[in-house]
């Protein structure tokens, strides 16, 4: 017992890798929220007038709503007007007109893994890197545009693509959704927009990197993914931020649309500031994703790898609208210290014969609160649905907590639904097993927790599952003795 | 809504008051002032989203303050012919106690009385007791508190076995529409052990509403096993919260059937006070026509080394609505807790409706806990099977829906009560009335 | 002799993939038939169309037993009327007890036939004398229908019931898939004390082995959803020594 509580001091020391601060000059702008900033923000992006009016109605619906509660968190209060909603780290010439990427900036991405020049991509990975409220870099976006992939910035989509970004925004995650929906919406600086043609399988996958480096901002990202019928698409997405102590807001929204029988597999490792041992400082990430399975037979798979954020809450969404469509969630969250997730699913079936599969492993060690929540809702024409569902949790230590929150609406006789939960530690005995084959405890509960998610590691690609495994372990280290 | 009955408290209070004994009234008056706060929950509250339940207030109810004398002649409405099942019979009519005639003397020191008349003859026995776990109980808790004049009280000494089952039942008796608030405190001090059936026929042509709370104390070491069955109507709205408080190694087993009813909530709060103390809750509901069946059920672990084991199943025909939301808590100092729980449903129709949350909620770590819920129909396969075997497919699946409830009605200790309750079952499923014969209810 | 079951250019199909594709076969009253076959060639789909099972389709053809036109029977019409299908993998009925399975079966076929309900002492006694026959322990009949069951008892329990309904026509679906020889002899045996004069078996396998104690008067072997050879028991036999590759190769 003695060990295990030494061990349990030691993880709450380990530092976090990404926690360094770049130097770059960022044009930020002044901290608050209204009509105004909503104006500003729209003006720097040179946005048309329909986008501007799309913020504002998001913002004035906004102001009406309350932060929600429900969620099995403890969340301060936030202050909203103490939050900088633009921060602009490219540098800008004397007319603003093309902007240059500062060699710092490059360094930074460098450093956090992320190769900017193509010459250096190492998977053939198309990335998007997004620092603070910009998108900083698309690679590979021309081999692209020869298949007629359209991979680029949203700022970009919005200039260039105004009749597809106008066609598809919102009509998965409405403004009116839910209280962070309403604030991106009204704020969204930039993110990653992505529209598949017609039958077409996109070569290599595509990445966003989100990295918030600015003091005293929030960062309000917005995915647009469009897979159109026959097509396929594999994006990843992955996130840090510095250490610093006090807490950065992070409010995106993804929205997908797959169309007939389209596939889109949507990958997360998300490693934001956790904040340290004291529970002071870290991301709040509060993130809207859902995606909108229109068409017949369409497949939408969800997979995610949260080791990050002081507080997570966060529900990656499939509605099962086409008939014959697939839903599927994979998720390994990881809350240490005092880290605190609400963190699930919701599978809305509405066309027939549709399928959903939602596998989720809590792990949950130091003083954390890890909990799973998630929406099986069979409506009442959605024939035929079947549902799976299980969720595991894992406790180490005992000063943490595992939660388990599923809720079924079932409004069809010929549904199958199952939900099966567990709740389990790491038993003795097989540490003791690994300790005599030589296996240092430590390492040993590396190995056994990377064993207990390796039914949602596999399902990341390969560069993104060694990645996923390394932080699992490091985000342990010595959890357990 | 709640604005109403307040005002009705208000201005009738002295009305309330007067028959009561000191115990009641004093737990009246913070009732009255947590109502007065809370008012009636809306449906935006997380343990009320799927039932509406300010609604079932707003009918223009009678309440029986006055306590005006209801002629019952409960013989000509009740006779219960449960084949070999002796017990010894009380009657709650309206919210006022009533002894039963048949059954075996109670052993000595045993009280089954008038709840009221108890606290006001011997309020010391039960001072400790009465509201201790309702006062944290939700508004309805509040409003029954509020509101409560009378009701039965169960007392067991320490070391003493009542061999006999006890079987109360509750009728409702007027001829207008009808509010009334059952309360009922059964106290098993240590080491002693009862059988109980609380039989609910609270059910009038005309529109109904009882709430009844309910809170049991089971004493270090004591046995209590407790079966709940509701064969009320349509028109019928049951609030019923039960709060159970268990001491070390005691045991607690609870089936709560609901055969017929109309908006029927079921709130159960199990706390394992203590270490080595073991709760076996497990429930059934038969649903049709518009029944709403709401049972939330809660087993707090607050101590290391307890059980706990969980049941519930429905089968939703017709227009039907079931909510099941079961919580398993564990505390930080409830190590070595098993807990597991189950929720199995069947809707025979996409008209019925089934929402489930079965939730763990888990702060200590050398526990071992599971839960599973499902939603689905009979196995086709298994059905073609039997009409292989020449049955035809309406009683192949008659056969399997009374398996799959029969599950529930195995836990019930008492031979003759499990086998009624098989048959009453039966008939339910078969669509038959399930009342007994003889009584005047179902003529 | 009479025939018992007749079937005429049967096709049928399972989610719109076309298993049988034109079966012809004749069964006398009294008569023991063999089908064998490779994997995959159709066998249990045969079986399960003869007893109505609903993911089947016939999509032509005609079968027809004891004269009636079968296709229009319910399943469990198909059972009153002496059919029974011994299951290739019998399902596990939770909660449902053999004793009140058996007695809802063997009172719905007498109600079919216009017969009062058996007594339950008479069908007591029945169970007692049926379950001696193959070895089915007491305890067994007392839970519920082959739920935890090991592969030996899934299959005496087929028997039994079998023994029970006292079919006409008996189907055993890959009877020894599972069974050690010990569990196999009491199944064959448990059987063989069923077969009278006038009662008549399909024995559907993959190997002889079932074959050694139940003797087939006729072997048919199916292929590619048609019976591709019918011979008598010598075919088991040669079955046996050349497998089924030169079969295929006859029919490819």
């Amino acid at each position: 017992m003695k060990s295990k509580n030494n061990i349990l001091k030691k993880l709450a020391n380990k530092a976090y890798e990404f926690g360094f601060v770049s130097k770059i000059k960022t044009e930020v702008i002044e901290r608050g929220l209204n009509e105004d900033v909503i104006r500003l923000i729209s003006g720097k992006k040179n946005e048309p007038e329909w986008m501007l009016e799309f913020r504002l109605q998001a913002y004035r619906y906004w102001l009406t709503l309350e932060m929600p509660s429900w969620a099995h968190l403890s969340i301060p209060p936030i202050d909203y007007q103490a939050i900088s909603y633009y921060a602009d780290p490219l540098k800008k010439n004397n007319e603003g007109k093309s902007k240059e990427i500062d060699p710092e900036l490059m360094k930074t991405f460098e450093k956090l893994g992320i190769p900017l020049e193509e010459r250096l991509a190492l998977s053939g990975t198309a990335v998007d890197a997004v620092m603070d409220s910009v998108s900083v870099k698309t690679t590979f976006k021309e081999e692209l545009k020869e298949k007629g992939i359209i991979f680029c910035s949203m700022g970009e989509a919005v200039q260039e693509h105004p009749d597809l970004v106008r066609k598809y925004l919102g009509t998965v995650v409405n403004y009116r959704d839910n209280f962070f929906a309403a604030l991106n919406s009204a704020v969204f600086s930039d993110g990653s927009f992505v529209y598949i043609p017609k039958g077409v399988r996109c070569p290599r996958e595509l990445s966003t990197y989100f990295r918030i480096n600015a003091a005293n901002t929030g960062q309000f990202e917005r995915t647009l993914i469009i897979a159109d019928d026959d097509s396929y698409v594999s994006y990843l997405e992955g996130c840090t931020a510095p250490m610093r102590d006090e807490n950065q807001l992070h409010a995106a929204i993804v929205e997908i649309v797959v169309n007939n029988n389209a596939e889109v597999k949507y990958s997360t490792v998300q490693n934001w500031y956790p904040g340290d041992a004291e529970g002071k400082g870290g991301v709040y990430n509060f993130v809207t994703k859902r995606g909108d399975c229109r068409g017949t037979g369409s497949k939408l798979s969800w997979t995610q790898v949260e080791t990050g954020s002081a507080i997570t809450w966060k529900y990656p969404s499939c509605i099962l609208r086409g008939d014959n469509s697939q839903g599927e969630f994979y998720s390994v969250a990881l809350t240490n210290n005092f880290q605190q997730a609400d963190t699930g699913t919701k599978m809305i079936h509405l066309g027939k014969n549709t399928k959903s599969t939602i596998i989720s492993k809590g792990i949950s060690a130091g003083q954390s609160q890890n909990s799973y929540r998630g929406l099986v809702r069979v409506s009442k024409n959605a024939d035929g649905a079947r549902n799976y569902s299980q969720c595991d949790s894992l406790l180490l230590g005992d000063k943490c907590g595992a939660h388990t929150f599923p809720y079924m609406d079932i409004h069809n006789k010929s549904a199958v639904i199952e939900h099966e939960a567990t709740t389990s530690k790491i038993s003795e005995d097989q540490l003791f097993y690994c300790n005599q084959r030589g296996i240092g405890t430590e390492e040993a509960i590396g190995l056994i927790v990377n064993g207990y998610a390796k039914e949602v590691i596999n399902k990341l690609p390969m560069e993104f599952a060694i990645e996923a495994q390394k932080l699992l372990s490091v985000s342990l280290e010595g959890a357990v003795g | 809504m709640s604005q109403e009955y307040i005002d009705i408290f208000e201005q009738n209070r002295e009305l309330v008051e007067k028959p009561c004994a000191a115990l009641l009234n004093d737990a009246r008056s913070k009732a009255y002032a947590r109502f007065k706060a809370a008012g009636f929950p809306g449906i935006k509250e997380e343990d009320w989203l799927h039932s509406n339940v300010s609604k079932q207030f707003a009918a223009n109810y009678g309440m029986n303050l006055g306590r005006v004398n209801v002629k019952a002649d409960r013989q000509s409405i009740f006779t219960c012919d449960v084949p070999d099942l002796k017990t010894r019979q009380a009657f709650i009519i309206n919210d006022t106690f009533s002894n039963g005639s048949n059954g075996k003397e109670l052993p000595s020191g045993v009280v089954l009385a008038s709840l009221n008349e108890t606290a006001s003859k011997n309020p010391a026995l039960l001072a400790s007791y009465y509201n201790a776990l309702a006062a944290n109980g939700d508004s309805i808790a509040q409003f029954n508190t509020m509101f409560a004049q009378d009701g039965l009280l169960l007392y067991i000494p320490k070391n003493t076995a009542v061999e006999e089952t006890i079987q109360i039942i509750t009728l409702l008796q007027a001829n207008v529409e009808m509010l009334s608030n059952r309360r009922l405190l059964i106290i098993l001090e240590e080491n002693s052990s009862a059988s109980l059936l609380v039989c609910d026929h609270s059910s009038m042509a005309k529109q109904t509403l009882s709430t009844q709370v309910t809170e049991i104390f089971i004493g270090r070491g004591a046995n209590l096993h407790l079966y709940e069955l509701e064969e009320t109507s349509h028109s019928n709205t049951r609030l019923s919260h039960l709060f159970v408080r268990q001491q070390a190694d005691s045991n607690f087993i609870h089936s709560n059937i609901t055969l017929t009813g109309g908006f029927t909530r079921n709130r159960i709060e199990v706390t394992l006070e203590e270490g080595g103390a073991a709760a076996d809750i497990s429930g059934l509901v038969i649903g049709d026509k518009n029944q709403h069946t709401d049972n939330r059920t809660l087993v707090d672990h607050k101590s290391g080394n307890c059980t706990s084991n969980e049941l519930y199943k429905y089968i939703l025909d017709e227009q039907s609505t079931g909510v099941f939301a079961g919580k398993m808590l564990i505390r930080p100092d409830a190590q070595h807790t098993l807990s597991q729980q189950t929720n199995r449903n069947l809707c025979l129709t996409s008209d019925a409706h089934m929402y489930a949350q079965p939730q763990l909620e888990i702060y200590a770590d050398d526990v071992k806990c599971s839960h599973g819920s499902t939603v689905g129909q009979l196995d086709e396969n298994a059905l073609f099977y039997m009409q292989q075997r020449g049955i035809p497919a309406a009683e192949a699946r008659h056969l399997l829906m009374h398996a799959f409830a029969g599950e529930v009605i195995e836990n019930i200790k008492i031979d003759a009560l499990r086998d009624r309750l098989h048959m009453l079952v039966e008939k339910r499923l078969r669509g038959e009335l399930n009342h007994c014969k003889g009584c005047a209810l179902c003529k | 002799m009479e025939n018992l079951l007749e079937i005429k250019n049967l096709h049928a199909t399972i989610d719109g993939k076309e298993i049988l594709k034109g079966i012809n076969l004749t069964v006398k009253a009294g008569e023991v038939h063999a089908i064998m076959g490779p994997n995959g060639s159709g066998k249990s789909t045969l079986s399960n169309v003869l007893v109505g099972h609903p993911a089947y389709t016939v999509t032509e053809g005609e079968i027809f037993y004891k004269g009636k036109n079968l296709l229009e029977l319910a399943p469990e019409e198909r059972s009153h009327e002496g059919l029974f299908l011994s299951f290739q993998y019998p399902v596990e009925i939770p909660g449902v007890s053999i004793t009140n399975f058996m007695r809802a079966a063997i009172n719905a076929k007498r109600q079919y036939l216009g017969q009062e309900p058996m007594n339950a002492t008479e069908f007591l006694k029945m169970m007692r004398e049926k379950r001696a026959l193959v070895n089915l322990e007491s305890k067994l009949a007392n839970r519920s229908v082959n739920e935890g069951f090991s592969g030996g008892e899934k299959k005496r329990n087929e028997i039994f019931q079998m023994a029970m309904l006292e079919p006409t026509l008996s189907i055993l679906d890959e009877t020894d898939s599972g069974l050690d020889i010990d569990a196999l002899r009491i199944v064959a045996e448990g059987v063989n004390k069923l077969k009278r004069e006038d009662t008549s078996s399909l024995v559907i396998t993959h190997y002889q082995r079932l074959l050694d104690y139940i003797k087939p008067d006729i072997v048919h072997v199916l292929y590619n959803g048609k019976i591709v050879k019918t011979a008598g028991p010598e075919l088991v036999m040669e079955l046996e020594e050349r497998g089924y590759d030169w079969i295929k190769a006859l029919n490819n």
